[in-house]
């Protein structure tokens, strides 16, 4: 034991080589292996009798995936969805976090916080069940609770799937939001007023431009994780798909197919990941 | 969060009008009532004694929560959740960690490409993950899917919480400790034992409960990582929402999970914690 402790010492590459050999392994060989694999995958074919992948490379299933238009509808539905819950979140976010970060005491500040996290550790199958018991067209909760004042349940379909996501997805966009607005000293607003701005124009001028990779962080998981959502389309969305979806029913019929239609998130996160880099926000996460 | 020291009241908040506070405090009260109302929906379900779902509830009963505590599904359900999350916690802890040393004590060639990596496996959608770690297991290696390659499937996406907590905590550390520790004598080994260990300990089990509440949530990656031989408990509420007879064990087990989220909350607060969000970011 000594002597590996002394060997070890003299020697920082060999230290740095035993720390990185297992997660590297891991990460790079175990999981970015099984990825290109996938990647490989959807230049496949399958044979249309065994339902066996057939190695031969072609170009196919993405000549497919481009031409047909259900799939660029879908597509497009799901980014409409993801930027929808991005932005719904984003207006619901702001206010709270604001009110938490600056103008609640300390006391109910800590609370506060706790009300916020909490929800995040309740099972994310659990959410999107209660919002189908309020959605339930004729005899859900909501259509209990805001029947009389004359709104109705919009059942189960596309803005299900963006109320059960923005649902569930809201904490993590609060969260760097207060996290950011408690890093914003506060002199610096106080010196805008003093140089004459209004509440509102310090507002939009100072405070949202220094919260800018906060709101970046938050939009990583609003948009990334309703990006590849099925689940939640599966019970609340009626019969609209999402792309989650599309690739969930070819996975098991046609493999290759199903990894075709993967790339497509893969590559939006890919562009998104790569632009979200160069505001700062993943240092901020 | 050392925020608390720069909370002077500014004068911009004492500005802000009594109306737009007012404001602000209802929106706020309208946003925790859009997160608290569904939850508390569940709970009051669970006690609702229709066989079938209706609202609001005609009568409270008790009876659903003594037949779910008897539920065999249920309660193997439960029980593969925590094996496979305690595994693949104790996996995202070793490899974080290691990973946390490498990055915030040495500089090396790839460095920065590393918190990219590990924010990967969460970043990318599940289903993604899913389907290549499946198509990896079974048609690569021809593995079959079972505990195994659960386990690894959620070890994967676990191993960011560990070491997004572990780095900020070194980080904060500095090197100074060890390096008095080593001046005064003690090995590597000694050291990590009786110094660095300790000092991190509290960043680990953050990291830990962090981990072990991912693994217990999910659902995606397990359900191309499982097998028909698993149920974990996520998998088990999937498979029964549909099913008409078993609505009232399904509210039960719903609203038990709303109940337990309080826990990691009350234990996160005793725990002082690098992250004020709970370390999830």
């Amino acid at each position: 034991m000594q002597s590996i402790a002394n060997t070890m010492h003299k020697k920082p590459k060999l230290r740095l080589a035993a720390l990185l050999a297992a997660p590297i392994l891991w990460l790079v060989v175990a999981y970015l292996g099984a990825l290109a694999t996938l990647l490989v995958t959807a230049f496949f074919t399958i044979d249309s009798f065994t339902g066996n992948v057939v190695q031969s490379f072609n170009l196919g299933n993405f000549q497919d995936m481009l031409t047909d238009a259900a799939y660029k509808n879908v597509v497009l539905r799901t980014l409409g969805i993801a930027i929808s819950v991005t932005i719904i979140c984003t207006i619901l976010a702001i206010p709270m976090a604001f009110y938490m970060a600056k103008i609640a005491k300390p006391k109910s500040q800590k609370i506060l916080v706790a009300l916020i996290l909490t929800p995040l550790w309740a099972s994310y199958l659990v959410k999107i069940y209660a919002w189908r018991t309020m959605l339930e067209p004729g005899n859900g909760v909501l259509d209990w609770l805001l029947g009389p004042i004359g709104f109705n349940s919009p059942g189960f379909g596309g803005p299900a799937i963006i109320i059960g996501l923005s649902y569930l997805w809201l904490p993590y966009m609060i969260l760097p939001i207060y996290a950011g607005l408690e890093r914003l000293p506060n002199n610096l607003l106080d010196a805008s007023g003093d140089l004459g701005a209004h509440n509102w124009y310090t507002f939009r001028r100072v405070v949202l431009p220094l919260i800018f990779p906060s709101l970046v962080a938050g939009s990583m998981f609003t948009f990334s994780l309703s990006l590849g959502d099925y689940i939640t389309a599966t019970i609340i969305g009626g019969k609209l798909q999402m792309l989650g979806n599309v690739v969930y029913q070819n996975f098991s019929i046609n493999l290759p197919f199903a990894a075709t239609i993967a790339t497509i998130p893969v590559t939006i996160m890919a562009i998104y990941l790569w632009m979200v880099r160069r505001t700062g926000a993943l240092a901020s996460l | 969060m050392d925020g608390a020291s720069h909370r002077r009241t500014s004068e911009f908040v004492m500005t802000i009008s009594k109306n737009a506070r007012l404001l602000l405090a209802s929106l706020l009260g309208v946003g925790l009532a859009f997160i608290y109302v569904p939850l508390t929906v569940v709970v009051i379900n669970s006690f609702n004694s229709s066989r079938t779902f209706s609202w609001p509830p005609s009568e409270l009963t008790t009876k659903w929560w003594m037949m779910a505590l008897d539920n065999t599904g249920v309660r193997d359900a439960l029980k593969w959740s925590i094996i496979a999350g305690l595994s693949a916690t104790a996996i995202a802890l070793v490899l974080g960690t290691s990973l946390a040393f490498a990055v915030s004590r040495y500089n090396f060639f790839g460095r920065e490409v590393i918190s990219l990596l590990v924010v990967l496996p969460i970043s990318l959608p599940g289903v993604v993950t899913g389907i290549a770690l499946n198509n990896a297991f079974t048609k690569q290696l021809g593995m079959s899917t079972g505990l195994l390659t659960v386990v690894i499937g959620h070890a994967t996406f676990c191993i960011v919480v560990v070491y997004n907590n572990a780095v900020a905590r070194l980080r904060r550390m500095g090197t100074s400790l060890q390096e008095a520790s080593m001046d005064l004598g003690a090995n590597g080994f000694t050291t990590f034992r009786l110094v660095t260990l300790p000092n991190m300990a509290s960043a680990l089990l953050a990291g830990g409960l962090l981990a072990f509440g991912l693994s217990f949530d999910e659902i995606v990656v397990t359900t191309f990582t499982a097998g028909p031989g698993i149920q974990t408990l996520p998998i088990w509420i999937y498979n029964n929402l549909f099913r008409p007879n078993q609505t009232p064990i399904v509210n039960v087990v719903a609203a038990t999970l709303v109940f337990i989220s309080i826990v990691p909350i009350y234990l996160s607060q005793r725990l002082s914690s690098d992250s004020s969000s709970g370390g999830r970011f």
